[in-house]
C-alpha cells in the first residue's frame, strides 16, 4: 500500500509534465490539424534554456533559489516561445495549404534540425545539474518502507496547476481564445469575420512552447540531467497523452497526461523498466485502434 | 513583396527594418543555446561566452536577409530570374545573359581559387555553380533542339547501363592501367547508395503509391536482418535459403502490425507505425537471449557466390581458384555490388509490374480518394495491408542484404532516424516516382559522403570542425527546405500508369496524396 502510494505520487508529478507538453500538440492539432512532430524537440531547447539561463544566472550572483527560478522561467518562456514561433513561420505556414502530409514531414525535418542543433552547440554529454530544490516530507511508514512526497514533486505539481489554471482563463475568457476556438471550427469562417488567422496560429504555436518551456524547466529541476535526445521519447509520450485525453480538447490533454504519467510509472514500479517505453507506446497504439476519439474528444465525421 | 509603387529609399528602409527584425530574432533565438556553450567545471557545469560566433551568426542572418530583400524580393529585376528561365524554357534577354556569365565566371573562379589553394570546399562550390548553370544551358539547347527526344528514358537507360558496368569495367581499367583508383571505397559507397535507393523504392510502394504515410520502415528492415543473422549463426543457413524467409518475415510482421492500425486516418497511422518501429528496436536491444541485446549478433557469414567462398583461406574451393584467378579482396565487393543492383531492380521491376495489375491500381486509386474507392467496392482494409506487407517484404530483403554484408547487426543500425532518411529519399525524390527516388539516394548519400571529405571546411571553421556532425543538421535542414521549396519533391511530374487515349504528363500538383 505504502509503495502503491509513493509511486502514485511519482506518477502525478510526471504526468504533470507531460500534460503540459500534450497541450501544445493537442492545440496544434485542434486550429491546424496536423502533428507538431518537433514539439517535443521544443521542449528539450526549453529544458536548455532553463539550463543555461540557470547557470548564467548563478553566475552573475542571482543565488536566491526562488528568484532564479522564477526568472529562469520568465527567460525560458520567453526564449522558447521564439522558437516556436520561428519554426511554424519557416517550416509550416509556407505549406498550409499544401496536401496534408507535406507539413509533417517538415515536421521531422525540423525536430532534426533542433535536436542536432543543440547537440553541435552544446555538446553531445549529458548534462548535469546540481539538485536546486531540496527536502521533503515523510508522509508515514509501513514496515521500512517510507513514503516521500519530495518539496520539488510539490512545485512540479502546485506549478503545473497555476499554470493550467492561468492557460484555461486565457483559453475560456479572452479575445484570444475566442479567435483560437473559431479557427479551429472553420478558418475561412472565422477569417472572413474579422479574425486574424495567421496571428492566431502563431499565438497558438507561441503558447505550446511557452508550455513546454515550463515543462522543460519542471523536467531538469526533477531529473537534474538532460541531453539533446529527451526530446523524441517525451514527446511521443505526451502526443501519446493528447490522443488519449482526445485530440482537441485542451482538457482531455491535461487527463491524458496524467493517465500516461500514472502508467508509465505503474509499470516501471510493477512490471520491468526495460519496456517502460513499450508500454506507453503499445498504449498508444490500442488507445488510436480501440478509441480513436480518446476520452474527452468528439467524433470525426469524415466528408467527401 | 514586389510592390512597384514604392520609391527606392522606401524600399531600401522597408529592406532594412525588415533585416534588422530577422536579426533581432535570431540574437532572441541563439543568444543563449549558441552564445553560451555549458561545459563540465569542475565543480558542475559551467559557462563560456562565445560572443563571436552569435555576432557572426546575427550578422549572417542580417544581412543574408538584407541582400535577399533587395536583389530578389523587392526587385522588379529578381536576380533568380535567369535561373528560373533556364528550366522553363522562356527567352533570355541581355541581362539575364549577363547574369548568367557572371554565375559562370564566378564558379571559374571559385574553382579554380580551390585548386590553387587546394581547398577542396572552394573547388566543390565551383564544381556545384558551373554545373547548376552549364547543364542547365545543355538541357535548354538540347529541348530547344531536339524538343521530340524521349529524355526521361534516355536518363534511365543510361542510369542502368551505368550501374551495370560501372564495378566491371573500373576494375578491369585498375588492373590493367594501375590508376590507384580508391575502388573498395568507390565500391563499398556504391553498395550503400544502392541499398538505400532499394529501401526508397520499396517504401515508395507504402508511401507512394498507397499514400500510407510509414515512419517504421526500418522495422521491417531489422525484422530482414535478424531474420537473416540468427537463422544463419544459430542453423547455419545459407544466403540463398534465408533471403526469402526474411522476406517472408518481414511481409508477415507488415502484415501483423498492420492489421490493427489499417484503419487509422494518414497522420494517425504515420505515429503508430513510428511507435511500432521503437517497440521492435526496444525489442531487440533488452531480448538479450535471443538477439544479443545491445552487443547485436556477430558473426554473420559473408554471401558465397553460390557456395563458392571469396577467401584466400577457405578449405576446398574458392571463387578464385574455381576460376583460376588471383585472389582480389575486391572480387567479393563486386559480388556484393551486383547482389544489391540485383534486387533493387527486382524491386523496381515488380513495383513497375504491380502499377499495371487491378492491385497496384487500387494502390494508386486510394491515394487519391480513399472514400470514392470505397464506394466502387474495393476493399481499401486488403488494398492497404498488401501495399504495406509488399513493402515490408522489400524492407526485409535489404536487412538480409545489410547483414551478410555488414557481417554484424546491432539494434543501433535500426534508429528512428534511419526511417526518417529513407522517408526523405522517397519524399525529396518525389512520392510515388520511381526515378526520382533513385536520384534522391544519389543525391543524398552521395551528397553526405562528399561532406566527410571537405576538410577544407576545418581550414575555416577551426580544427576542432567536424564536418559529419553537420551532416545530419544539414539533413534536416534540406528536409525541410525542398519540402517548402518543392513540395512536390524534385522529380514531382510524372505519368499515370494508366490513361484513356493519350497520357499526357500531369503535374504533381494535380495528384493528391497522403489521404490515406
Amino acid at each position: 500500500m505504502a509503495y502503491f502510494l509513493q509511486q502514485l505520487i511519482n506518477g502525478v508529478t510526471l504526468g504533470s509534465i507531460y500534460g503540459l507538453i500534450a497541450i501544445g500538440y493537442t492545440m496544434v492539432y485542434g486550429i491546424i490539424g496536423m502533428i507538431n512532430f518537433a514539439h517535443g524537440d521544443i521542449f528539450m531547447v526549453g529544458a536548455f534554456i532553463a539550463l543555461i539561463a540557470f547557470l548564467a544566472l548563478t553566475a552573475i550572483g542571482v543565488t536566491a533559489i526562488p528568484l532564479a527560478l522564477l526568472l529562469v522561467l520568465i527567460i525560458a518562456i520567453g526564449l522558447t516561445a521564439v522558437w516556436g514561433w520561428t519554426v511554424e513561420r519557416v517550416a509550416y505556414r509556407p505549406l498550409r495549404e499544401s496536401f496534408r502530409l507535406a507539413p509533417l514531414i517538415t515536421a521531422i525535418g525540423m525536430s532534426i534540425v533542433l535536436q542536432n542543433f543543440i547537440q553541435i552547440a552544446q555538446g553531445a554529454r549529458v548534462k548535469p545539474l546540481q539538485p536546486v530544490v531540496t527536502g521533503g516530507y515523510e508522509l508515514f511508514q509501513q514496515g521500512s518502507f517510507t513514503v516521500i512526497v519530495s518539496n520539488i514533486q510539490i512545485l512540479i505539481v502546485v506549478t503545473t496547476v497555476l499554470v493550467m489554471t492561468g492557460f484555461w482563463l486565457l483559453i475560456s475568457r479572452t479575445a484570444l481564445g475566442r479567435s483560437q476556438r473559431a479557427c479551429e471550427q472553420d478558418r475561412l469562417m472565422a477569417a472572413l469575420s474579422g479574425v486574424d488567422v495567421d496571428r492566431t496560429i502563431s499565438l497558438t504555436f507561441v503558447l505550446g512552447a511557452g508550455l513546454a518551456a515550463v515543462a522543460g524547466l519542471l523536467y531538469l529541476l526533477y531529473y537534474g540531467v538532460i541531453d539533446f535526445f529527451i526530446g523524441f521519447v517525451v514527446g511521443i509520450k505526451a502526443f501519446t497523452a493528447a490522443v488519449f485525453g482526445g485530440i482537441g480538447s485542451i482538457p482531455g490533454a491535461m487527463l491524458g497526461g496524467l493517465i500516461i504519467g500514472l502508467i508509465e510509472t505503474f509499470w516501471s514500479a510493477y512490471f520491468s523498466i526495460e519496456y517502460k517505453d513499450v508500454a506507453a507506446f503499445s498504449m498508444l497504439a490500442i488507445v488510436l485502434i480501440f478509441f480513436p476519439t480518446g476520452l474527452l474528444g468528439r467524433p470525426e465525421v469524415e466528408k467527401v | 513583396m514586389a510592390d512597384t509603387g514604392k520609391t527606392r529609399d522606401q524600399k531600401l528602409v522597408s529592406a532594412l527594418t525588415d533585416s534588422l527584425l530577422a536579426a533581432i530574432i535570431a540574437f532572441a533565438l541563439f543568444s543563449l543555446v549558441l552564445g553560451l556553450r555549458t561545459v563540465d567545471g569542475a565543480t558542475g557545469l559551467t559557462l563560456e561566452p562565445r560572443p563571436g560566433l552569435l555576432l557572426t551568426v546575427v550578422a549572417i542572418v542580417f544581412f543574408g536577409r538584407l541582400a535577399l530583400n533587395l536583389f530578389v524580393w523587392q526587385t522588379q529585376y529578381p536576380l533568380t530570374t535567369p535561373f528560373a528561365k533556364l528550366f522553363n524554357i522562356e527567352p533570355f534577354d541581355r541581362r539575364d545573359l549577363v547574369t548568367l556569365g557572371a554565375a559562370l565566371v564566378f564558379g571559374a573562379v571559385w574553382f579554380a581559387t580551390g585548386l590553387v589553394l587546394g581547398e577542396a570546399v572552394y573547388e566543390l562550390l565551383g564544381i556545384v555553380v558551373l554545373l547548376f548553370v552549364g547543364l542547365g544551358l545543355l538541357r535548354r539547347w538540347l529541348v530547344q533542339r531536339f524538343p521530340n527526344l524521349p529524355y526521361t528514358q534516355i536518363f534511365i537507360a543510361g542510369g542502368i547501363i551505368f550501374a551495370l558496368f560501372f564495378p566491371i569495367v573500373t576494375y578491369a581499367l585498375e588492373s590493367v592501367f594501375r590508376f590507384g583508383m580508391p575502388l573498395r571505397y568507390w565500391f563499398d559507397l556504391s553498395i550503400l547508395i544502392l541499398t538505400y535507393v532499394m529501401l526508397g523504392w520499396g517504401l515508395n510502394i507504402v508511401v507512394g503509391l498507397a499514400g500510407l504515410l510509414d515512419l517504421g520502415y526500418v522495422a521491417f528492415y531489422a525484422v530482414g536482418a535478424y531474420t537473416f543473422a540468427l537463422l544463419a549463426t544459430q542453423f547455419g543457413l545459407g544466403f540463398w535459403v534465408c533471403l526469402p524467409i526474411a522476406g517472408a518475415a518481414a511481409a508477415l510482421w507488415g502484415i501483423i502490425l498492420g492489421f490493427p492500425v489499417l484503419r487509422l486516418r494518414g497522420d494517425y497511422l504515420a505515429i503508430v507505425t513510428l511507435a511500432f518501429g521503437e517497440i521492435i528496436r526496444i525489442v531487440l536491444l533488452n531480448w538479450t537471449e535471443v538477439t544479443g541485446g545491445p552487443n547485436g549478433v556477430a558473426g554473420i557469414p559473408k554471401p558465397t557466390f553460390f557456395g563458392l567462398p571469396f577467401s584466400p583461406f577457405a578449405e576446398g574451393m574458392t571463387f578464385s581458384k574455381f576460376f583460376g584467378i588471383p585472389y582480389d579482396g575486391l572480387h567479393a565487393l563486386i559480388f556484393l555490388y551486383y547482389l544489391i543492383l540485383i534486387l533493387a531492380l527486382v524491386t523496381n521491376a515488380v513495383t513497375l509490374r504491380l502499377r499495371r495489375l487491378p492491385v497496384g491500381r487500387a494502390w494508386e486509386a486510394m491515394r487519391e480518394d480513399q472514400i470514392a474507392c470505397r464506394s466502387l467496392g474495393i476493399n481499401t482494409t486488403l488494398t492497404k495491408l498488401s501495399a504495406f506487407a509488399t513493402g515490408a517484404m522489400f524492407g526485409g530483403l535489404a536487412g538480409a542484404f545489410f547483414a551478410t554484408r555488414q557481417g554484424f547487426v546491432s539494434p543501433e543500425s535500426f534508429t528512428f532516424i534511419e526511417s526518417a532518411i529513407i522517408l526523405a529519399i522517397v519524399v525529396l525524390g518525389g512520392m510515388g516516382s520511381q526515378l526520382g527516388v533513385a536520384i534522391a539516394a544519389v543525391v543524398m548519400v552521395g551528397g553526405f559522403e562528399a561532406l566527410r571529405h571537405t576538410a577544407g571546411l576545418q581550414a575555416i571553421f577551426g580544427e576542432e570542425f567536424d564536418p559529419a556532425l553537420y551532416r545530419m543538421l544539414l539533413f534536416g535542414i534540406a528536409m525541410v527546405g525542398i519540402m517548402v521549396w518543392r513540395p512536390r519533391g524534385l522529380v514531382s511530374a510524372r505519368a499515370p500508369t494508366i490513361s484513356l487515349g493519350d497520357a499526357d504528363r500531369i503535374s504533381g500538383d494535380l495528384v493528391r496524396q497522403g489521404r490515406g
